[in-house]
């Protein structure tokens, strides 16, 4: 909503030059929602001020958020912080209102463009809900601000709620105004993840031509690229986020940590998903079901394969089909392939006769997605009525938490899991199974194992018959 | 002339090119009726001569014939059909489809055939073709009742098929739709005649004793007004007095006040009489002795009734089927051989039980027709619902009991056996249709459902709206919400409707006012409303029993406690479930002080609530969204504004506007933080909760939608007496719209709820469920206060230049969606209290949820 720009230079009133915006006046330039006033609160020879004010139409926001594609606007964007933040929207603001500045001109004294000037610059609220003060300094200091940081809380009178995700950041540098803007025109959405209104389709160009002289040095400019682009997904949601009521999940702060926490997983399940197609292969099955295909990373390891004729990927999530149609570039494949996949919709908790007749069934990684009193219907389900030959099935060893630094002891690796397992209680589980349903199993480990908690990932096989 | 044949049959036209087959098919049936094999041709190839597209031609013809026939409708087959091969297939289609094949032969003189190709410009076939088909004819003709067909004509001329002036339908014999009943539906006797004779007494039939003849042959049955009988056959064998017995049944068959169908003992006693030879087994020699008295005119008389007893019945406009061993759907209503058997005898497994009986197949597992069947031959311990049927055969003969249905009621009456006539050879305890477990077998088979029942476009049929579709792409969003965070779908007998504002205020500072909300109902005729105070907390469903067994005889559940609070979109309320199971038994307690239990004769309640503080589930959505938005202005306001002063202050002009804006923004950010803050509150333990409950939905055996408003209030009103720390009473006004005082003291009512913080008032029909001209209304709508809509359309909604713009909102959509939405509601719980099977009540309740993800501004 508001950024004061402040200079000690002499005189500071060079400062109206330099943004070609004179100090008397009062001046509103027009943002596709809203305005951007811009003025001097205090401009002497000594110290000057500019502060840069958004007048953000939150009705009209809303109208055109939903006209871009966005039918699906939950509640709670309807009361939105985008009027009273610092975000991608005054970039918007920045480049409008001192598009000279930002392009290095200016004619009446051009030699203060390259002026190295004393700076100072005041955000009363800057969002930066994944990074925090972390993230603030280390997208700052590499360029040699001096960074002021108080982060504000929620609600003065519900303490328990804790922080907000705003700062107020005071900036100071010696830089050059066409720097500064370019630092703040990326840094800023950078920071907040929020989702970004308003942007058009060349931002990446934008990004190269701001970040230009600055972006390729900075320590931080994989973070800063991959953030302000992030950002850019569209605001597309789908009919299932209104009937979803999202629980919210707070990001860790410390983005580090959680990014390598991230690729640890990412590599597991990869040696998860080569471990489930050597099992596979181990058996003569040919026609292959695997439910709760996700996105399609194991569809995409068993099509490598010719000893399966049939793979058919079954999930829940309609999204995740259309995700996993993609990822395997389903509309291109040569018309036997095609044939040989097939993506549908459906339920673990729903008997199905599409799953009847199968030779295996690959269960990764989905049982820990259901509430415990729902496992006994997908028991019956994979179990006594689709009954194929051959199942394997994963799922998390809980012991293995442990190793996870940072892990409280009853948290789960994933915001969704309803339970995880120890090997005793999986086992147990296994044995119940086999019993009930006439199957002979074995259990494998999935991934390295460790001494006394086993290792990240359990799986069992079962097979049709005692 | 005319001829009859019966009104499902495929009627096979056979005749050689020019014998008129297809002028013949014009005259008599409807086009739609005729499928003709040129035209077929001419579908798949546009030429219908081309001898080449045969195969193809047929193929589609045989499509359409069986999805005819599937649908029940009366099929002609215009085609030469004069060889044997392809007849063969046509009446093969007609046995899948269990309906007679007929066969109609134009057999004119190759002259005529001959001369009519002659004149056709289209085609001309050879006259070696014409007599080759005649040839075939002639041969074919005198085997066609072997190859299956069941009626025949033979026209043998021009002036024999021009004689025929009418081709008449006869109903099926199966087919009694136009009896409606009410019927007392009785199961096996076995010749227990003194128990049949009680149960008929214990329905008020009256027996009297009359003159023997023919028809009575001594007795005479006189049922209470309106009403009759259906025995489902096996009224002899096995017992003491199966001649009374078939005295008695013939006797009210005779005079039409009763039905009966056969039995497999029947049957087997017809072949006996008739003189086949057959097994004197299984209870027949006790019959053979038992007739051994009667005279031989009374056996003839015995032979023909039980001749012409029909395999089932379908009664009451295709709601009913009666049928001795129960019926499939693709076979009610139908006649072939198969019909027959499966109605006598039911569909065994081949495989033979512990006992060295049969293993029966329980068709009724993977029953799914609209009919309800009602059938016996099994004997069980207890009859029992399942999958809309019931088998009320409970082995009299055996020492159990003769049970009879009334229909519609769906109440049982029975009489125990006065003595174990015939020692069962499986004890009678033992129910060869139902695993060993507490549940019933509706319950067990409730387990699992199946997802055909809720994928891709569903019409539901509702009693309060017809149908209503649900779109594919809105089924497919409810699959994962309804697979990945629902509740057990046992518990789950209703979601709650979403709920339509008023209409927009026309006064200028208001969104919403509540004269709007009341001309709603004021304008559509209807007299009196009731205002409820509109809580703001999560709605929460809630369904309590007393005790655990409760939940397992009433729901089939486990080891999940007494009962369950969930969401709207059917999540479970609590994440704690020591919280939950403490907030549940501290409701079932006040249930049972209150009386409530006793007073509504039923051991569990599902009540409609407000589950508060706002704050308990909606927390991540407070933080997010309403408190982030409150923190960022609280801090970036006073900045906005000092800086403004300062500009000011330094002689700028053309700066008041924005300043008068921004101070302006600030005092309504106070006010908005205000408001989000009345309905949070920090929740440690469970008195920190208040409920509030506002309908008394269902109990055993009742749906309260026929109750007004004021009753549940009131009703309510007690529950909440019993435990004050944890209910709360909805305040509620009753307005009478021919007594303006009581509008206005509403309005003022609303005015002072929602000055001091009140979310504001919702306003409802004092009936629960109310019709205006254009159908059934909105259950209530909604008319919220002036700083709760803050939180709704943000902070400074009122300024004039937003609110002006925001008035101009759509209701429709949110109108139709909440009428929908209310019909499978109510829909849902009906079913539920029927004891219906889970499918149906859970395809109402996923079209609820389907219907939520249509796509509706949120803030309505």
């Amino acid at each position: 909503m508001l950024l004061n720009i402040t200079t000690t230079h002499y005189p500071a009133t060079d400062l109206g030059y330099l943004l070609h915006k004179h100090p008397d006046r009062f001046q509103s330039v027009s943002l596709a929602v809203g305005k951007v006033h811009i003025f001097y609160p205090e401009c002497t020879e000594e110290k000057a001020t500019v502060s840069i004010l958004l007048d953000i139409d939150s009705v009209d926001m809303v109208k055109k958020a939903k006209v871009k594609g966005n039918e699906g606007f939950a509640l709670g964007h309807y009361v939105n912080d985008r009027p009273y933040v610092v975000s991608s929207i005054m970039s918007v603001a920045l480049s409008k209102a001192f598009s000279s500045a930002m392009n290095g001109k200016c004619k009446d004294k051009p030699e203060l463009i390259d002026q190295k000037l004393p700076i100072e610059v005041e955000i009363p609220t800057l969002p930066a809900p994944a990074g925090g003060e972390t993230l603030i300094r280390n997208l700052f200091e590499p360029l040699g601000y001096d960074v002021e940081v108080e982060r504000h809380q929620l609600d003065e009178k519900f303490k328990e709620w804790g922080d907000s995700k705003y700062y107020s950041v005071v900036l100071k540098n010696m830089v050059t105004v066409k720097d500064l803007l370019s630092h703040l025109y990326v840094l800023i959405p950078a920071l907040d993840n929020d989702k970004h209104y308003f942007v058009s389709e060349d931002e990446v160009e934008k990004l190269l031509k701001r970040g230009e002289g600055w972006l390729h040095a900075h320590p931080k400019k994989d973070n800063i690229t991959r953030r302000y682009l992030l950002n850019l997904k569209s605001l597309t949601r789908e009919a299932f986020s209104r009937i979803n009521e999202e629980e919210g999940n707070a990001e860790s702060e410390d983005e580090e940590v959680n990014a390598e926490l991230k690729k640890k997983k990412e590599t597991l399940h990869q040696k998860r998903l080569n471990l489930v197609v050597e099992k596979l292969l181990e058996t003569p099955a040919a026609r292959i079901l695997d439910l709760g295909c996700g996105e399609g990373k194991l569809i995409k390891l068993l099509m490598k394969h010719n000893q399966f004729s049939e793979i058919h990927g079954m999930d829940v999530s309609y999204r995740e089909l259309i995700k996993a149609k993609q990822n395997l570039h389903f509309d291109e494949l040569a018309p036997r392939l095609q044939e040989k996949l097939n993506l549908f919709q459906g339920s673990l908790t729903y008997r199905d006769q599409r799953l009847a007749g199968f030779d295996a069934a690959a269960v990764v990684e989905v049982i820990e997605h259901m509430d415990l009193n729902r496992l006994k219907a997908f028991e019956r389900v994979l179990f006594e009525f689709a009954k194929p030959n051959v199942v394997v099935l994963t799922t998390p060893n809980k012991e293995y938490n442990a190793m996870f630094e940072g892990m409280s002891d009853d948290a789960m690796r994933h915001d969704d899991h309803r339970f995880e397992w120890t090997r005793e209680e999986f086992k147990n589980w296994v044995e119940k199974i086999a019993e009930n349903y006439a199957y002979s199993f074995e259990i494998f480990p999935v991934g390295d194992e460790e001494v006394n908690v086993g290792a990240p990932s359990q799986m069992v096989v079962f097979k049709n018959g005692n | 002339m005319e001829i009859k044949i019966p009104e499902l049959s495929l009627v096979v036209l056979i005749g050689a090119s020019g014998s008129g087959k297809s002028s013949f098919a014009k005259k008599h049936f409807k086009e739609t009726e005729v499928l003709s094999s040129d035209y077929c041709r001419a579908l798949v190839s546009d030429d219908e001569n081309n001898q080449k597209a045969t195969d193809d031609a047929f193929d589609v013809l045989n499509y359409i014939a069986a999805k005819r026939l599937k649908n029940g409708l009366l099929t002609v087959i215009d085609a030469t059909n004069v060889q044997k091969a392809s007849r063969n297939s046509l009446v093969a289609l007609a046995r899948k489809f269990h309906c007679l094949p007929v066969a109609i032969v134009l057999d004119l003189p190759e002259s005529v055939c001959a001369e009519r190709n002659k004149n056709r410009t289209d085609r001309n076939l050879g006259n070696h073709v014409i007599r080759n088909q005649r040839l075939d004819l002639k041969r074919s003709v005198k085997k066609l009742k072997l190859e299956g067909f069941r009626h025949i004509f033979h026209f043998k001329s021009e002036e024999e098929i021009n004689a025929l002036s009418n081709i008449n339908r006869d109903k099926l014999y199966t087919n009694k739709k136009e009896e409606t009943g009410p019927f007392d539906i009785i199961g096996d006797v076995h010749g227990c005649y003194d128990e049949l004779v009680l149960l008929l007494q214990k329905l008020d039939y009256q027996l009297d004793q009359v003159e023997y003849d023919n028809k009575q042959f001594g007795i005479q049955v006189t049922p209470p007004a309106g009403r009759k009988a259906i025995f489902l056959g096996d009224l002899v064998d096995r017992g003491p007095a199966s001649p009374q017995v078939l005295k008695l049944a013939m006797s009210m068959v005779n005079t039409d006040s009763a039905l009966c169908v056969p039995g497999n003992h029947d049957v087997k006693l017809y072949k006996y009489l008739i003189g086949k030879k057959v097994q004197i087994k299984h209870g027949l020699q006790e019959t053979i002795e038992q007739l051994a008295t009667e005279t031989d005119e009374f056996k003839r008389e015995v032979k023909e009734f039980i001749y012409n007893l029909r395999s089932h019945y379908v009664l009451d406009g295709g709601k009913l089927v009666v049928a001795h061993a129960g019926l499939i759907e693709e076979m009610q209503g139908r006649g072939s051989g198969a019909v027959r058997s499966f109605c006598l005898y039911g569909e065994t497994t081949g495989e033979i039980d512990e006992f060295g009986l049969p293993v029966r197949y329980n068709w009724a597992k993977e029953y799914r027709g609209a009919a309800k069947v009602i059938y016996g031959h099994t004997p069980v311990p207890e009859a029992e619902w399942f999958n809309r049927t019931i088998d009320i055969d409970t082995g009299c003969v055996f020492g159990g009991k003769l049970t009879a249905l009334r229909y519609p009621e769906e109440e049982l009456v029975a009489i125990d056996a006065k003595e174990v006539y015939c020692e069962p050879v499986r004890p009678l305890h033992v129910n060869p249709l139902k695993e060993n477990s507490e549940l019933s077998s509706q319950q067990l088979y409730d387990d699992l459902l199946n997802i055909e029942d809720v994928t891709g476009k569903r019409i539901v049929q509702t009693r309060l709206r017809n149908n209503i579709t649900i779109r594919e792409e809105n089924s497919i969003a409810a699959l994962e919400v309804m697979s990945r965070f629902a509740i057990n779908p046992k518990w789950l007998m209703y979601l709650p409707p979403t709920m339509s504002p008023c209409g927009t205020s026309t006064l200028p500072d208001y969104l919403e006012y509540p004269e709007q909300a009341l001309n709603y109902y004021r304008k559509r005729g209807v007299k009196n409303v009731i205002c409820e105070e509109k809580h703001m907390g999560s709605r929460a469903v809630l369904v309590v029993c007393k005790d655990e067994e409760t939940a397992l005889k009433c729901f089939g559940i486990e080891g999940e406690g007494i009962g369950i609070c969930y969401t709207r979109t059917g999540r479970n309320f609590f994440n704690d479930a020591e919280l939950e199971k403490a907030f549940l038994e501290r409701v079932s307690y006040c249930l049972s002080e209150t009386g409530f239990w006793k007073e509504h004769n039923t051991d569990w309640v599902c009540l409609d609530t407000e589950l508060m503080p706002w704050s308990a589930k909606a927390q991540a959505l407070i933080k997010d969204q309403y408190a982030s938005v409150g923190a960022a202005a609280t801090v970036v306001l006073p900045a906005v504004n000092k800086a403004l002063e300062a500009a000011k202050n330094r002689g700028i002009k053309d700066i008041d506007a924005v300043m008068q804006k921004f101070t302006g923004k600030e005092g309504m950010m106070a006010k908005y933080v205000k408001a989000y803050r009345q309905y949070c509150w920090p929740v440690k333990t469970l008195l920190d909760f208040k409920l509030a409950p506002f309908h008394i939905l269902a109990t055993e055996g009742a749906v309260y939608t026929d109750k007004n408003h004021l009753w549940h209030m009131e009703t309510i009103a007690k529950i909440c007496q019993g435990d004050p720390d944890l209910f709360t009473a909805t305040p509620y006004k009753l307005v009478d719209f021919d007594a303006e005082d009581s509008v206005k003291e509403a309005i003022n009512w609303w005015e002072e709820l929602t000055a001091k913080g009140g979310e504001g008032m919702v306003v409802k029909p004092l009936d629960f469920i109310t019709y205006g001209k254009e159908g059934i209304l909105q259950p209530a709508v909604k008319c919220r206060g002036k700083e709760y809509l803050r939180i709704i359309y943000g902070p400074d909604y009122d300024l004039p230049e937003n609110i002006e713009r925001l008035k101009n909102r759509g209701l429709s959509r949110k109108r139709s969606m909440a009428i929908r939405e209310f019909a499978l509601g109510v829909e849902s719980l009906e079913r539920f209290v029927k004891k219906e099977p889970l499918r149906r009540i859970h395809e109402s309740v996923f079209g609820v949820l389907a219907l939520e993800s249509e796509v509706v501004d949120p803030r309505l």
